[in-house]
């Protein structure tokens, strides 16, 4: 059975979502690249969870809404959609700005969330570890520097160009995330002061050899956040779920079956 | 028509082996690459070269603002707008710049502006851009915002200059409890002129043109053909709004050589545009296109447009789309008349002075451009308009 794609009006804005499985709740929150399409790790994913992947407002088919300033619209916005979906006890789980937003959602209201995994989120700093100038790079200069493993970035490289309708969503995900993280870069300078107020289990990931947002990060992160726990991904880029999905899941799983038993 | 000599003050001493280092001549070019001593000499013989077109008989001189660069050593115009102000007797004097949404309090133009307006007694052309993409990335800056704050920044500028302080402004961008501008504008009826420079865009155009503002638009370094086309839309835009453009509404931007023949013009101009075209210029599409400062659906345009031909820039394809005008006094009056008669622009801005262009050979330009050029021009388009 394929994922079931559809769009739901919240607040006011509109959403495009893919779902598929059943089981506990995971919410995916996708980062810069959007959520476009399904991929692999979702699949596996679903085999144990009901995984919900929202393209978030700015993004793919989803409205761009005028109220869309910054992280902390975002958050609010998706407190709107925890509650209109009804749901109770999610695993959220997030990606690089995704992670950035799942932890934003978390420091506001945890009270609808079984546990938190953050995938090299962004939004923080740590001064003197300097993330990768993503806005600078060329396209053979993201692909590169988005994997570890070459193979992957070649394959991206070797894909067809985008059609017209494709260019324009990849500059409207650009524009969003440009919106949420050009300045002060990929960074809220007040999160790190709140995240003491996670109080789901959660579970830290990251590549070992993260350009975009390097390794470093991820120290920083187990320290703010109470009841966490931390997993480093070896010869592994800041995609973990696409270059090493199988380690990804596997960890994932893992986590939410130990604490939400 | 009005003849003005605008200038962007290049680092001319460029190490133009840079590029084998580097991708661009912005943003990411070590300012180690500029020497202090070289630019001393630099800014004070560009000086000299502005105040002399005051001498030659300019209706105008213009000053530019880029950030970062060695494309263009004004990031902050005012300083050469001031010390023009006392040097220069008659010349109106164009600040174009700034580049508004880079700016976090827009105030400090509207006094620097107002200041040398006092001191010039309102000599003063008020510019006002949005600045090109890479200035994005040097000042941090979000473009995402772009668009927002350049019509913010404007309002409280306009605010500033219009209403008797102190009045409050309320913005999403800005917000002052006093806004109370001294010195007050020299041109206060109802404030100095306005110029928006663009690379082209009919958003900016349709603002320009609407009947509250009329803003003089001002089309920056683009082939011929795009330059009609941009202006044709200004024009169509006013009698859509019920009345007509003025000439005086339309501006043009261009590098200008002229010499005792072509042949003499090409020779000379030949390396000194190509270093500016293709080193001077150089930036990636990251640095030129930042997300939000055009349209998602010009961007795709510029993307499209871009990969289909990515040709390099010679001295010959700008003289062939009429980016560059090069030639005896003969050929660049007959081509400028001819431009001015078919598009109908009312400023004509010469960078007689680009890329590595020496000094004797930026006066030689000046000299016979005023001399041959600028009063034939003069005689031809007044006696059209009378």
């Amino acid at each position: 059975m394929s994922f079931t794609e559809s769009f739901e009006t919240v607040t006011g804005t509109k959403i495009r979502l893919m779902r598929k499985g059943t089981g506990s709740p995971l919410l995916f929150l996708h980062g810069a690249s959007g959520a476009s399409r399904w991929l692999p790790f979702m699949e596996k994913l679903s085999e144990t969870h009901e995984v919900i992947v929202p393209e978030h407002p700015g993004f793919g088919a989803s409205d761009s809404p005028e109220w869309l300033d910054n992280i902390s619209d975002l958050a609010f916005f998706y407190l709107d959609v925890l509650d209109h979906l009804g749901l109770e006890k999610v695993n959220l789980v997030g990606t690089s700005i995704g992670g950035w937003l799942a932890a934003e959602i978390a420091i506001r209201n945890a009270t609808k969330l079984g546990s938190l995994t953050v995938v090299a989120p962004a939004g923080i700093r740590v001064k003197g570890v300097r993330k990768g100038d993503v806005f600078m790079w060329n396209p053979e200069e993201t692909a590169r520097n988005l994997f570890h493993d070459q193979a992957f970035a070649e394959a991206m490289l070797a894909a067809p160009p985008p059609s017209k309708e494709g260019m324009e969503i990849l500059l409207r995900n650009k524009l969003t995330t440009a919106k949420l993280a050009w300045e002060p870069r990929f960074l809220n300078p007040d999160l790190h002061k709140w995240l003491h107020r996670v109080s789901v289990p959660t579970l830290i990931v990251w590549g070992d050899n993260d350009k975009a947002m390097p390794v470093g990060y991820a120290p920083a992160w187990r320290d703010l956040i109470p009841n966490s726990r931390l997993e480093i991904i070896e010869n592994c880029g800041h995609l973990p779920q696409i270059e090493k999905a199988d380690r990804f899941v596997e960890l994932v799983n893992g986590f939410i079956g130990e604490v939400t038993r | 028509m009005k003849f003005y000599f605008m200038h962007l003050m290049p680092y001319a001493d460029l190490d133009l082996s840079y590029d084998e280092k580097h991708n661009s001549a912005w943003v990411t070019l070590p300012n180690t690459y500029y020497d202090p001593k070289k630019g001393h000499q630099l800014y004070n013989r560009y000086l000299d070269e502005l105040e002399y077109a005051d001498q030659l008989g300019f209706d105008g001189i213009c000053v530019n603002e880029h950030h970062s660069n060695a494309y263009g050593l004004m990031p902050i115009p005012g300083v050469m707008a001031g010390a023009l102000a006392r040097r220069t007797k008659n010349v109106k004097i164009a600040i174009l710049g700034r580049a508004l949404p880079l700016l976090n309090n827009p105030l400090t133009v509207a006094e620097e502006f107002a200041m040398v307006d006092n001191i010039t007694g309102g000599r003063l052309i008020a510019g006002m851009v949005r600045g090109i993409g890479a200035e994005y990335h040097s000042w941090g800056v979000n473009p995402a915002f772009s668009h927002e704050r350049f019509q913010e920044a404007h309002d409280l500028i306009l605010q500033a200059w219009t209403q008797p302080g102190p009045s409050v402004f309320e913005g999403k961008h800005y917000n002052f409890e006093y806004v109370n501008v001294w010195p007050r504008v020299y041109q206060d009826n109802p404030h100095p002129p306005i110029w928006i420079p663009s690379q082209g865009s009919s958003e900016t155009i349709e603002w320009a043109a609407h009947p509250d503002r009329k803003y003089t638009y001002l089309q920056t370094f683009a082939s011929v053909s795009t330059v009609a086309r941009y202006m044709k839309m200004y024009k169509d835009v006013a009698a859509g709004y019920g009345y007509e453009a003025a000439e005086d509404q339309l501006g043009w931007s261009l590098p200008l050589y002229v010499a005792e023949t072509d042949e003499i013009a090409r020779r000379e101009a030949k390396d000194h545009i190509e270093a500016f075209l293709q080193k001077f210029l150089r930036m990636p599409m990251e640095m030129l296109l930042p997300p939000g400062y055009t349209s998602v659906k010009s961007m795709v345009g510029a993307m499209s447009a871009k990969a289909g031909h990515s040709m390099k820039q010679t001295i010959d394809s700008v003289i062939e789309e009429g980016k560059f005008i090069c030639g005896s006094p003969a050929t660049v009056r007959e081509k400028l008349e001819e431009y001015q008669a078919q598009i109908g622009f009312g400023h004509l801005l010469t960078l007689l002075q680009f890329g590595t262009l020496p000094a004797e050979l930026t006066r030689k330009n000046m000299e016979i451009y005023s001399k041959e050029v600028m009063p034939y021009l003069r005689n031809v388009t007044a006696r059209r308009v009378a």
